[in-house]
């Protein structure tokens, strides 16, 4: 603590606060990864200057170890957040939100130099921290930045899981559910435990799932697919999977899959008059209207 | 001690199992109803349970098992109201309950175990034609 205390680049930030910030912006300006085309020139002079002034109160008053955790930082940390945020948002690659941070190095290390230039050992050990502080919070970016990224695919993910899975009715007691997407454990899941909610709610006789939109079938989504139809079946509904593709209907066969005595159809169109037939039901051509 | 009422309906018998089945009634259950199939010659069997929320191996077992006594005895099984999550949970458990029919509501159910049995009487009466 009494090393932290003993710094002087709270007082040299405050000293040179208009030139640091002049020399940064500039550096900024020149640095190849600015990117013109996202952000404006007035916002990243507020940028910059917001977060110079939190910068030197959070130096002032914590010490310079501590900026994940310290209280005295978090300021600093939600501006940087925000930054990251919505940099990652406007298209900034991870590298150019970092650089925001660590192209404030030149401008903060000259100024260093004017004030200790006489004391070599002081300068060193200022420049050290000073590098290291920036980094830190450099590190601390791309963090922010990654975790949005994460946050993101995982929000997709999951509306795909929701979206990819509709269960629609096509006529009184028949239900289809057309599945699109590589089938694995979680989306079986999903898909069952929809299914079956809509054979209760519906009170549905006939289901097909059509996996027109199935890439590839292999042995565990064969078996995915069993599973599901087993299930249908002891809740009382009958299930007919259709949209099998030449290739898939050869693949199946090469490994030996046993899809036992379901019922597979090659379209949706010849499922969905399976269906009507078992329901007693059909299709008919009205009378051709005179010409 | 427990016992699941088993009702009868004309030619058939009704089991409505209301209560979270532990082995003992479910093994009580198999007793009572092989018994009442053979007394009263019923020729099909109504397990509604769409009550139950919790299944096991062992009641799974018995599901199958039952309707393969029944079968034995010539009486058609139907179980019907399934819930779901104890659809999922057989299944995942390896029950597929081959040979039991299943419907969706006690109604359906019971127009299945009619259709089972004149298919019986129908082709009973086709062979005495045909001889």
């Amino acid at each position: 603590m009494t090393a932290e205390r003993s710094t002087r680049i709270p007082e040299i930030v405050r000293k040179h606060e208009a030139d640091i910030l002049a020399d940064w912006v500039l550096q900024q300006e020149e640095s190849v990864s600015r990117r013109r085309d996202l952000i404006s020139d007035q916002e990243l002079q507020a940028q910059s200057r917001e977060f110079l002034s939190l910068l030197q109160s959070a130096m002032q008053d914590g010490g310079f170890a501590d900026v994940h955790r310290g209280a005295e930082w978090a300021a600093v940390r939600d501006m940087l957040g925000g930054i990251s945020r919505t940099r990652g948002i406007q298209g900034f690659t991870p590298s150019e939100t970092a650089t925001f941070v660590l192209s404030l190095k030149p401008a903060l290390f000259s100024r260093i130099r004017d004030e200790l230039g006489k004391d070599a050992g002081a300068l060193f050990e200022e420049l050290r921290r000073a590098d290291e502080l920036l980094d830190r919070l450099g590190l601390y970016t791309t963090e922010v930045y990654q975790k949005n990224r994460e946050q993101v695919i995982l929000r997709q993910q999951q509306d795909m899981l929701e979206l990819s899975t509709p269960v629609v009715k096509l006529w009184d007691g028949i239900l289809a559910l057309p599945m699109i997407g590589t089938l694995d454990s979680a989306r079986t899941q999903v898909v069952m435990e929809t299914l079956l909610q809509r054979i209760v709610e519906t009170g549905a006789e006939v289901a097909i799932l059509d996996i027109t939109g199935v890439p590839t079938v292999d042995t565990l989504t064969a078996q995915h697919l069993i599973k599901t139809v087993t299930a249908a079946r002891l809740m009382g509904a009958e299930c007919i999977i259709s949209g099998i593709r030449p290739q898939i209907a050869q693949t199946i066969v090469h490994l030996g899959v046993d899809l036992g005595d379901v019922i597979t159809k090659a379209t949706l169109a010849d499922a969905f008059a399976a269906a009507l037939q078992r329901r007693s039901m059909g299709v008919t051509r009205l009378a051709a209207p005179r010409a | 001690m427990d016992r699941i009422p088993i009702l009868k309906m004309g030619e058939f018998l009704l089991v409505t199992i209301q209560v979270d089945m532990h082995d003992q009634l479910a093994l009580t259950l198999q007793d009572d109803l092989t018994d009442r199939i053979s007394r009263t010659g019923a020729r099909g069997v109504l397990i509604d349970i769409s009550s139950l929320e919790v299944v096991d191996s062992f009641i799974g077992r018995m599901l199958a098992n039952i309707a393969g006594m029944a079968r034995v005895l010539d009486a058609a099984t139907v179980v019907v109201g399934m819930q779901p999550a104890v659809a999922i949970t057989l299944v995942e458990l390896g029950l597929s309950l081959p040979g039991v029919r299943t419907a969706l509501n006690v109604e359906r159910g019971m127009g299945l175990l009619r259709g089972a049995v004149q298919d019986r009487v129908l082709e009973v009466s086709d062979d005495g034609r045909a001889e």
